[in-house]
């Protein structure tokens, strides 16, 4: 019997008509949620757009007319600090509760697990609107405050899921080594612990901020009419959609899908998809 | 207590301000909304709940969201299961894929809503291939009414149930299906006696999570649905009570009754999946 | 006992990884009843082999014959092979007997079939108390015979084991190895049996397959590879720890005369020799400082290492190389020894270029 070329054992059909089906199903989602973005961007440059395919005529005036009409230019304002401080926040107050969770085991711990569980698990309403009734009556509601303080509720769990397993990875003798040559504690963190946390500080840091862009609910529960992030005003513009034209509408979802999406391709550079929703699992990329 | 059992609960005090974060923003707000549902604005301690169960504009909130909860998570469970499956191992697509669907999730319910009223809306694009294809002779009705709501759901949750799904199933140590296909298991029994036993706790994580999510619709019911009737969702009358009738004891009772239908669907999937499946709850690995 | 088949044959088979070769047109004969051991460094391609044998990876080159029958082209699932995989691969959501039955339960036998034959296999394994435990809930040994239970109760023609002791420790690991050993002879199931471990593969197999990137080195039984293995690849794996360059000055029939290092010595070529540059192989245990005989290599005793039953001695040669070697009595350091080498032992080999 002679030695033949490459024995594969064949695919089934059954095998190959569902991986037919399945890339189908992948393509068909993908091409809509293309669809879904190249629409609304084609009709934000369009001068008139009815029932045809594409528009009738090409301009960028709805761009100037919504960044005026929206006064965008504050509004991104607004949105860049509220976001960043956001960002600091979480990172300054979630970065050593982690430490503290992946170095120590106290009494309790489980419980406090669980608590920096559950505002990742319940929706963002379910206690936003308990949350903004307790701030309205403090008095900080309406106000940048405000909305920051709400957002922390969500960003600052996150930072610590994110960053236990990640400080948990880092080996403990290498502080434990560090003080065996003579470093303080200052300097243990200065030359040995900073070093090796900045990059997952910097990978929490996008995830945060990516996810704060787009959180609608809190800030809207909590917003005034002069700390209202981007995607708030987008909302009450469709809302109130009747009296603009769409196409302004639109020019400015354009502009916060590419601040969202330029963030986005800058985390992703970082960090693993994955992570985005990863709110109780994945080892960060080191 | 040793000077090393002291700088060990010194640095559990580092979690502190993020246990403070949580008890201060999310854990008494919640209990506060719960002490003042039972403090309504006239009649007794029951009086908002007794009023949410006799109105059938109010009760009814309760079954429209779960019309069009419980479908979309079981659709996007039901497809991001074989998807995720198919795309085990870690290919190029797998990353490709990956890293599309995470679009969805970074541009938000709110952006996702406003894409789609032009998308499925009369002019767009989805109806102008219907009506050109032949396959309808004037544009079908997909905003403003239920199904806007449901696919706008589809477009932001199944990102979110692939990933996690698939995050299980590239846990699953792959020796398992190559022991079971040595045992005589083709590519079908493998799933069923390896991959989907050890694929159950994780399932069920998945729905409880998207149920969730998905349960707290507001944006898009709002923007995309018929919040008058057909979409009135609950986190619609919970906000209508707090902010256009000011009765922030209803609007808390209203979101305690969610936070509780929530609570028995996850109790009641978790208890189902429990009694299908004996084992290890997280253990993939052999 | 074992039935079905007279013999495996592997004809020319290959597997490529894109550019890289892990297996290079392997031939081999395993007949009915065998004790195979696959040995060779990691990255030889003993692992490979193992898998394409069970389906698992398929063919790039040549084929593999079940008797007459070709089964290159048959999946996993259709081959009916018994394997035990190297973390075990026990379903961590089945108890041990339905482990131990899954093979059984995939062939549709009767529930009362299964039963019995479970039965058996743990007391051929001894775990018969554990039967409704899941795998958690045991230890690492106990895991393996699991594994090995689940591998044989299927009767399967062929046992592929992929180091199967390899994530044990030491003590467990000898007391396993016999357990493999008692277990081949009651069954007289023919083994394949994947390692990196000589010891594992001298006292297991009835003959042994030395892997080296991908290609055969040597088959034959343990004793002829323990004492002439065939090339230098093989020498070094099975614990020839002095290699040595020497000049062979003459040869004469098998018998060559080396020189190098300040010294003479009379060796013995395991292949074609001319004189010229030459490798010598030779073992620590057949270097005895302070022996009689006439063939010796003259070293200084750098450093004794005390094993109980003797010392590891390593020596200096006068242009600097070590050699180790192994003495039934106490050396002092720093002390220049004698040590006699019996020529037999001393095998020559070709030089490599490029080593």
């Amino acid at each position: 019997m002679s030695a033949a070329a490459s024995s594969v054992p064949r695919r089934s059909l059954g095998d190959r008509l569902w991986s037919t089906a399945m890339i189908v199903l992948i393509a068909f989602f993908v091409v809509n949620v293309f669809g879904v973005i190249t629409s609304v961007t084609v009709s934000s440059f369009s001068t008139r757009w009815l029932g045809t395919w594409l528009p009738s005529g090409w301009t960028t005036r709805w761009y100037s007319a919504a960044w005026a009409e929206f006064q965008l230019d504050e509004v991104l304002l607004v949105t860049v600090e509220i976001v960043f401080t956001v960002v600091a926040l979480s990172i300054v107050i979630g970065v050593p509760a982690a430490y503290a969770l992946a170095r120590c085991d106290f009494p309790g711990k489980k419980a406090v697990l669980l608590l920096f569980l559950l505002p990742l698990l319940v929706p963002s309403i379910t206690y936003g609107i308990p949350l903004a009734t307790v701030l309205y009556q403090a008095r900080l509601a309406g106000t940048m405050n405000g909305v920051i303080v709400a957002n922390l509720v969500p960003t600052v769990p996150f930072v610590v899921l994110v960053m236990t397993p990640y400080i948990e990875q880092i080996d403990p003798r290498l502080e434990a080594a560090a003080r065996v040559f003579g470093a303080g504690t200052f300097r243990v963190f200065r030359h040995v612990l900073l070093p090796l946390l900045t990059p997952g500080i910097l990978a929490a840091a996008l995830l945060v901020l990516v996810r704060t862009i787009a959180m609608f609910e809190l800030t809207f529960l909590t917003a005034g009419p002069d700390s209202q992030t981007l995607v708030v005003v987008l909302y009450y513009s469709v809302f109130a959609a009747g009296v603009r034209a769409t196409q302004s509408v639109d020019a400015m979802a354009v502009i916060y899908m590419v601040t969202t999406l330029i963030w986005l391709l800058i985390a992703l550079r970082f960090v693993n998809p994955t992570q985005l929703v990863a709110r109780v699992k994945e080892q960060p990329k080191k | 207590m040793t000077a090393a059992e002291r700088q060990l609960n010194r640095t559990a005090l580092l979690a502190v301000p993020g246990i403070l974060v949580v008890l201060l923003l999310f854990i008494c707000p919640f209990l506060h909304g719960l002490v003042l549902s039972f403090e309504p604005k006239e009649g007794g301690g029951l009086a908002n709940y007794l009023r949410f169960f006799s109105q059938p504009f109010l009760y009814n909130t309760i079954a429209t969201t779960l019309w069009v909860a419980i479908p979309t998570t079981l659709v996007n469970v039901g497809l991001a299961l074989p998807i995720a499956f198919g795309m085990r191992r870690n290919s190029a697509w797998q990353r490709v894929l990956t890293a599309i669907l995470v679009l969805p999730i970074t541009l938000g319910t709110v952006l996702i809503a406003q894409g789609l009223l032009t998308y499925l809306g009369p002019q767009g694009w989805v109806n102008r291939l219907l009506i050109e294809s032949g396959l309808a002779s004037s544009p079908i009705r997909l905003t403003h009414n239920y199904w806007g709501v449901f696919l706008a759901l589809i477009i932001a949750e199944f990102p979110f149930a692939f990933l996690l799904i698939l995050s299980y199933v590239t846990g699953i140590d792959p020796a398992l299906p190559r022991a079971a296909a040595t045992l005589g298991a083709g590519p079908g029994r493998q799933f069923l006696h390896v991959y989907l036993p050890l694929l159950a706790p994780g399932l069920a994580i998945t729905f409880c999570l998207c149920f969730v999510q998905a349960f707290s619709v507001f944006p898009s019911a709002v923007l995309l649905g018929a919040p008058a009737g057909p979409t009135r969702v609950i986190a619609i009358a919970a906000y209508t009570a707090a902010f256009e009738e000011y009765d922030y004891s209803m609007a808390s009772a209203i979101a305690m009754i969610m936070g509780a239908v929530q609570l028995i669907i996850v109790v009641a999937v978790l208890a189902l999946r429990g009694a299908f499946y004996r084992g290890p709850a997280g253990g993939a690995k052999g | 006992m074992a039935e079905g088949f007279g013999e495996l044959r592997l004809g020319g088979v290959t597997r490529r990884f894109g550019a890289a070769v892990a297996l290079d047109h392997l031939d081999l004969t395993i007949r009915r009843g065998e004790f195979i051991a696959l040995l060779g460094p990691s990255g030889c391609g003993k692992s490979t082999a193992l898998n394409c044998i069970a389906g698992l990876l398929p063919l790039s080159g040549g084929g593999i014959w079940l008797d007459d029958k070709r089964i290159d082209v048959l999946r996993p699932e259709q081959r009916g092979f018994g394997m035990v995989f190297q973390n075990y691969a026990l379903f961590p959501h089945m108890s041990v007997r339905k482990n131990i039955g899954f093979g059984l339960a995939m062939r549709r036998l009767p529930k009362e079939e299964i039963r019995g034959k479970v039965d058996a296999a743990l007391d051929l394994v001894q775990l018969r108390a554990h039967a409704e435990k899941l795998p958690g809930q045991l230890s690492g040994g106990q895991q393996q015979r699991v594994a090995i239970a689940r591998a044989i109760v299927i009767e399967p023609p062929l046992v592929l084991m992929d180091e199967p002791l390899s994530n044990l420790d030491a003590k467990l690991r000898l007391e396993m190895r016999t357990e493999i050993k008692r277990i081949h002879r009651e069954l007289g199931r023919s083994t394949v049996y994947v390692t990196h471990d000589q010891d594992e593969a001298l006292s297991l197999a009835d003959r042994i397959v030395v892997l080296h990137e991908g290609k055969m080195q040597q088959i034959g039984n343990p004793e002829e590879l323990y004492a002439r293995p065939a090339n230098l690849a093989v020498a070094r794996f099975m614990g020839y720890r002095n290699i040595l360059d020497f000049d062979a000055e003459r040869v004469d029939g098998t018998r060559v005369a080396l020189r190098g290092a300040g010294i003479g010595l009379d060796g013995t070529a395991q292949q074609a020799i001319a004189p010229g540059p030459v490798t010598v192989a030779l073992r620590p245990d057949d270097v005895e400082p302070g022996g009689g005989g006439a063939n010796a290599i003259e070293a200084c005793v750098e450093i004794v290492e005390y094993c109980g039953r003797d010392w590891l001695v390593d020596l200096v040669l006068p242009d600097g190389r070590t050699v180790y070697a192994r003495s039934s009595r106490k050396v002092a350091p720093s002390t220049s020894a004698r040590c006699a080498v019996a020529p037999e032992r001393v095998l020559v080999f070709r030089r490599e270029s490029g080593r």
